[in-house]
């Protein structure tokens, strides 16, 4: 790993001493907090899947029964008895904070119509067949309400982890190695010159202590 | 308040307007990238997209992904499911782990 092109002094030594405790540090927050969003994330999804699988069986069966309301009835009838919805849904919106990721939580409201009247045409005109798949699909409304909050969260969390883990593996592999090489190598310079100083007061000493002998011969 | 929209072919989206929702049959894929554009502008805060109209429109989707409205979710149309929903979780998966995972579950 490379050495950073810093100056060979004390002070620097220290700096990066104070440095790598942080990234120690951060790097272990970040961990906990990946570890923390996986699980929380592994839960979602698998809740997801089973919903999913329920929904799309659930809208199958409600495709199947326009289906059949089509093939009774004409295009034109069946499409002026579903051009005046008496049903509005209207959605609230709030945020839920799962591990400083904002995941949407959605809430709806289908007004005040109980559920025998969501038939937005009268029952002379249209078959029977129509009114089981709207009712079908007004069952299924809330577990779709449910999918969209659940996959919009476990796209969400799935970013923040690639995020995280990305921070992660920088800090383990990259910036904690580069910082305790180059402290190493400050230790060593710094060693180097220690030993270098000594040698050469040494060495003074000696020229010194012979011209002393010298003089005094 | 937010609003519910559902895109897809004419037949596979029409009954969703009789429970409320707002139903945006389309037809042309140009029109339908307009389309997805100008509802998440427009206070859409759920789109559900026919899993047929989905399958073309996998960049304005992912456009949208990673922010945290609107949710756009895939479902079956009237032909039948083709996998892409549970694609789109599937990528989340491999995104967030790094290998796809869900079949274990």
């Amino acid at each position: 790993m490379a050495v950073m092109r810093v100056n060979p002094t004390r002070m620097e030594l220290t700096r990066l001493k104070k440095r790598l405790k942080v990234a120690r540090r951060g790097h272990k927050l970040l961990k906990d907090k990946r570890d923390e969003l996986m699980k929380k994330f592994l839960e979602l999804v698998r809740k997801n899947k089973e919903l999913r699988e329920k929904v799309e069986e659930l809208i199958m069966q409600v495709h199947e029964n326009f289906l059949v309301a089509r093939a009774v009835m004409s295009h034109e009838a069946l499409e002026e008895a579903l051009m005046l919805p008496k049903m509005s849904v209207a959605l609230r919106v709030s945020t839920e904070n799962v591990m400083s990721v904002d995941v949407p939580v959605f809430e709806f409201d289908t007004g005040d119509n109980d559920i025998k009247d969501i038939y937005s045409y009268g029952f002379s005109n249209t078959s029977g067949e129509l009114d089981s798949a709207v009712s079908a699909l007004y069952d299924v409304l809330p577990y779709l309400l449910d999918l969209a909050r659940m996959e919009k969260s476990a796209q969400l969390l799935a970013e923040e982890i690639e995020k995280t883990r990305r921070r992660v593996n920088a800090l383990e592999h990259v910036l904690i190695p580069r910082l305790t090489e180059t402290i190493k190598y400050i230790t060593m310079k710094l060693d180097e010159n220690e030993r270098g100083n000594l040698t050469r007061l040494m060495k003074v000493k000696d020229m010194m202590l012979e011209e002393a002998r010298k003089g005094v011969n | 308040m937010f609003k519910i929209g559902i895109m897809g072919e004419r037949d596979s989206v029409l009954g969703f307007k009789a429970v409320g929702l707002s139903v945006f049959p389309v037809e042309q894929m140009e029109e339908a990238e307009k389309t997805i554009d100008r509802l998440a502008k427009d206070d859409f805060a759920v789109i559900y997209i026919t899993e047929q109209l989905a399958q073309n429109l996998k960049e304005v989707i992912e456009k949208y992904k990673d922010s945290s409205l609107p949710a756009i979710i895939p479902i079956p149309g009237n032909s039948g499911s083709k996998g892409i929903g549970m694609q789109v979780l599937k990528d989340a998966v491999e995104r967030a782990v790094g290998a796809n995972i869900l079949e274990a579950f």
